[in-house]
């Protein structure tokens, strides 16, 4: 009779909002593994029916207090392709300046408060400022340098209220941004130095048949704008996305899960995919980070995740510095976006992902059907993928290492739970 | 002196993350708080999550669901004082919008399978349902104000946060009233104090995170948004967002929702 052992976690820690992992296994095979997303439903695609266009980046930017420029700027984007307006130029500047802000704060978090902790042995970032007082310390300044953009340009790091349709409310002076220099300076130095000790940490040997996908743009690393890529080959305009993309609704879990159309396939999105796509697009400083930390061209170890994000921390900071030189304070805050009825896209690189907007309006400007898809949610079915394969080649460990290991695996990918519901609790059952 | 430095709890209903963030993101002060506190529960930021009583909770986000009902009665039990952090947990947040409508209705609009959904009717705040001993407002909070909260339940004595509104922070900060000047709707004057008025800083009127302040006066604001020429139904929903639970805000949007109706 073969043995059935079941790995739990009812709650899982150092993640975004409420998650849990349920992991069964008999004899030698995995039968199932379920990431399980309790987060309670907040129903924001219901209540933007009979809203003002106008209304939606800040109504949206509150699925997210880690990433709301992610939303704020998907659905601006969205609105400003029904009203058939193009943001540009300085204003242009400024929200890949801000967004820059939103990146390094995020993945200063994860890399350093969440994830870190699990490579060093210890439960929390405050616990481990005691043998690594520089390396947290460090972190913390890199983090208030993100957050100090955000309001820079934002007036607030969480829920941003500079941010509309169209640009901004008022636009910041060059004088004003200079100010951050300095300090920007400092964290491009920072990260670079912290990605070197990063690459010297134990990875263990897991290697996944991805397929990333990712915003890509022909001139610079995509954050604000590109056509969706993939590393099958996929090239297609956003407003492809509900074609390239299927959502289904599991019992197990209250985030709608993602799948490519045409293979059935989970697609991997965030910092590894935006970096197998378009690594030859990377600033000087991150692109050098990159090689020295021995990533190659594509990475496909999960647990590597870490030090792609901090190679985009480090291009964060460096494209920040090229944006405050090129930028000059543009003559209107905003370009005037008047409503006319139809369908507009948007998608943008939140840290996480493609974080997607679809929304109809009718000729006065009222959001009649709206569709957002957060990248983790997407990521759910990648993420039970990789569960699935490193449980199957780690039967051997003990339960408390195999169920550490999993928590582990989940971590790689900096899930929002939050964001992602429309997201977890690891329960691994051995039979 | 006791050397036991007292224990904190960070609990999560539903919210976006943004408020306890709030306490990762005092990146100045955050070892410092670690050193006179010892944050006992922090599932977000820690993995050893150690067992109560808790001498002070903070708990985010509003309730949803009748699982989350009965937790927070668990979490009140266990907890000396009780502090709600942000609108969520103080007003019922965004995810109230639903007490306004057919939740059933929201269901099937966004989940495949509305029978797999386990929701309240209602988004409530936390003091709906348990006793709260102070509410911080803001979506989202401020960290100044947060940590005085800490610092006032620490040492034993009432938290020193003003209760006036969005327009004395607007003046004390010297910005041109965006109304008067420019002819801006803005909830400047009947909301809480607290942001340090971001919004009339950026040449945009105030839109209402830190709900209503103490006895405001809503339905004379009401009449000077419409002289500025705001349609009924937009000033239903300019009190509709992120606290529109709260009393003053739920009673001016419902006015204005019945004379709409009128009006056919």
């Amino acid at each position: 009779m073969s043995e059935t052992r079941t790995i739990k976690v009812d709650y899982l820690a150092r993640v975004e909002g409420e998650g849990a992992l349920y992991v069964r296994t008999e004899g030698d095979r995995v039968e199932e593994v379920k990431l399980s997303i309790f987060e309670p439903p907040r129903f924001f695609e219901a209540f933007l029916l009979g809203r003002d266009f106008r209304e939606a980046p800040d109504i949206t930017a509150r699925i997210c207090g880690i990433c709301p420029i992610a939303y704020q700027m998907g659905a601006s984007h969205a609105m400003e392709d029904v009203c058939g307006v193009k943001v540009d130029g300085s204003l242009q500047t400024l929200r890949r300046l801000i967004y820059c802000g939103e990146w390094i704060e995020s993945h200063v978090l994860h890399v350093f408060m969440l994830h870190l902790p699990d490579f060093l042995g210890y439960p929390d970032a405050i616990t481990m400022a005691r043998d690594q007082p520089d390396l947290v310390r460090n972190a913390l300044r890199m983090k208030k340098i993100g957050n100090a953009l955000m309001r820079l340009v934002g007036g607030r790091e969480v829920h941003p209220v500079n941010l509309k349709v169209g640009g901004f409310y008022r636009t910041p002076t060059a004088e004003e941004l200079a100010g951050v220099r300095a300090d920007l300076a400092w964290g491009l130095e920072a990260a670079c130095e912290a990605g070197e000790f990063l690459a010297g940490l134990d990875f263990p040997g897991f290697e996944m048949d991805y397929e990333f996908v990712a915003l890509v743009h022909p001139d610079e690393y995509p954050i604000t704008h590109g056509e969706l890529g993939s590393t099958s080959g996929i090239r297609a305009p956003v407003n492809a996305y509900d074609r390239i993309f299927r959502e289904d609704h599991v019992v197990h879990s209250t985030a709608l899960q993602s799948r490519l159309t045409d293979t059935g396939r989970p697609a991997f999105l965030g910092p590894m995919a935006r970096f197998a796509l378009n690594r030859e697009r990377l600033t000087p400083q991150a692109s050098d980070l990159a090689q020295r930390s021995g990533l190659g061209d594509v990475c496909r170890n999960p647990f590597k995740s870490i030090l792609v994000r901090t190679v985009e921390i480090a291009f964060a900071f460096e494209e920040a510095l090229r944006l405050l030189d090129v930028y000059q304070r543009p003559d209107a805050s905003a370009v005037e976006a008047a409503p006319r009825a139809g369908t507009g896209f948007g998608a943008t690189e939140a840290p996480r992902g493609i974080c997607y907007h679809r929304y109809t309006l009718d000729d006065e400007g009222i959001i009649r059907d709206a569709k957002i898809v957060a990248p983790t949610s997407v990521n759910q079915a990648s993420i039970e993928a990789d569960l699935h394969g490193f449980v199957q080649n780690h039967l051997d460990l003990p339960d408390d290492q195999l169920r550490h290991r999993c928590e582990q695996a989940i971590r790689n990918y900096d899930p929002c739970i939050s964001c992602s519901t429309h997201f977890l609790d690891l329960t691994i059952e051995r039979r | 002196m006791s050397a036991r430095r007292p224990t904190l709890a960070v609990w999560k209903f539903a919210s976006c993350d943004g408020c306890q963030l709030t306490l990762l993101g005092c990146e100045d002060e955050l070892l410092a708080v670690a050193d006179a506190i010892q944050i006992a529960y922090f599932p977000e930021a820690s993995s050893a999550m150690a067992e109560g009583p808790w001498d002070l909770s903070l708990v985010e986000g509003s309730i949803t669901t009748p699982h989350d009902a009965e937790r927070i009665r668990e979490i009140r039990r266990a907890s000396r004082h009780l502090v709600t952090i942000g609108a969520c947990a103080t007003a019922g947040g965004i995810q109230a919008l639903r007490n306004f409508a057919d939740v059933e209705a929201f269901t099937r609009q966004v989940y495949a399978r509305p029978d797999w959904i386990k929701t309240l009717a209602t988004s409530d705040p936390i003091a709906a349902h348990v006793p709260v001993d102070f509410e911080l407002r803001g979506c989202p909070i401020d960290k100044a104000q947060l940590l005085e909260v800490i610092n006032a339940f620490v040492y034993g004595r009432r938290p020193q946060v003003p209760q006036s509104s969005v327009c004395e922070e607007c003046k004390r900060a010297g910005h041109v009233c965006v109304m008067v000047a420019h002819g801006t709707p803005c909830l400047g004057p009947v909301t809480h104090a607290g942001c340090g008025a971001l919004c009339p800083g950026c040449h945009r009127g105030c839109y209402g995170c830190f709900g209503p302040k103490e006895t405001p006066n809503a339905p004379a604001l009401s009449a000077w948004l419409e002289h500025l020429g705001m349609k009924r139904e937009e000033i239903v929903r300019v009190y509709r967002t992120f606290n529109a639970n709260s009393d003053t805000f739920r009673e001016e949007s419902l006015r204005h929702e019945r004379d709409t109706d009128h009006q056919g």
